[in-house]
């Protein structure tokens, strides 16, 4: 769907299959875009500072979740699907990839600790940013998928 | 990227058991060179056409600044040493490695060390080795060197390997 010698990456369907949401540094920065699946130019939506990546359409439809990172930090956030609203639920070293709950209103995404010892774990928080909680595992766990609720 | 994400967790686990300093980063570490092929490692660096001197006396890695994948003036030095030797010693096929520090999500990471791959790819072909010999994979912030969450370690994560592999027949 897209063709440059820009990073395009970690796209994401919205709920209706019509849309995708997607990152990209073509204006020279880690970006957040949105396009239509039957064709369009990508329309950026995040605009800012520091950068976006990894964005997830939330099962709702009303919110696209990201990574992001500036100051040296990484943060998870939310944002409304025109990039307006622009919420930040977490804050560390290292918080990346979020997954959606199926009702949309819980997030979950790894966070890795920093050093040799550094070892990554699973997190939790609502899209308000309240009861951020680790998910006890009893071992180093990343890359989160929430999948659907089943029938 | 949701394939991708899977695909990492059997090396994910299998750094968690194999590391007997209890971290979790400590049991995969560095290049491919370095825990795939340790006859390699153990070859005679005197013999000037062995993988062990092209490694160890050439080198084999080249180093690139902050969120960059254009090669500054030490990368080309470097692969302007690479590639008078590869040319000398066609008998190897080439897989150039690309990694990134963790510095970046992962997904954005995978990408970055494919175009330093690729970077390190093209000025070798320039210089003289034949596009044929060689081919290019990244692994992201996936495989670092050194360990720490500290500009000294970055600096050295942030590389291309240039590895060789059985020869042509």
């Amino acid at each position: 769907m897209t063709s440059s010698p820009s990073i395009d990456t970690a796209p994401s369907f919205s709920p209706d299959g019509r849309q995708i949401v997607f990152e990209s540094d073509r204006s020279g920065s880690q970006q957040i875009y949105t396009m239509p699946v039957a064709g369009d130019a990508p329309k950026r939506i995040s605009f800012g500072n520091g950068r976006y990546a990894t964005p997830v359409w939330s099962p709702r439809g009303d919110l696209i979740a990201f990574t992001k990172q500036g100051n040296g930090r990484f943060s998870i956030g939310v944002m409304r699907t025109d990039g307006s609203e622009e919420r930040l639920l977490s804050a560390s070293f290292l918080d990346e990839g979020p997954t959606w709950s199926p009702n949309g209103r819980v997030i979950m995404f790894a966070r890795e600790t920093q050093g040799p010892k550094g070892a990554p774990s699973l997190y939790s928080v609502d899209i308000t940013g309240r009861n951020l909680s680790p998910l006890n595992l009893g071992s180093p766990a990343s890359d989160p998928s929430w999948g659907p609720v089943q029938p | 990227m949701r394939l991708i994400h899977l695909a990492f967790v059997p090396f994910l686990a299998l750094a968690a058991c194999t590391n007997p300093e209890g971290g979790f980063n400590g049991g995969l570490l560095g290049d491919s060179s370095s825990w795939d092929d340790p006859a390699a490692n153990a070859e005679d660096q005197s013999d000037p056409t062995s993988q062990a001197f092209f490694e160890k006396k050439i080198g084999n890695r080249v180093l690139f600044d902050v969120d960059e994948f254009i090669l500054n003036s030490s990368a080309k030095a470097g692969l302007d040493e690479q590639a008078r030797w590869l040319i000398d010693n066609p008998q190897y096929v080439i897989i150039i490695e690309g990694h990134a520090d963790e510095q970046g999500t992962r997904e954005y990471n995978l990408a970055l060390g494919f175009r330093r791959a690729q970077s390190a790819q093209e000025y070798l072909v320039a210089r003289g080795v034949s596009g044929l010999r060689l081919k290019t994979r990244s692994y992201g912030k996936e495989r670092p060197l050194e360990i720490c969450s500290a500009e000294r370690c970055y600096a050295k994560n942030r590389r291309s390997v240039t590895l060789l592999t059985g020869g042509l027949s």
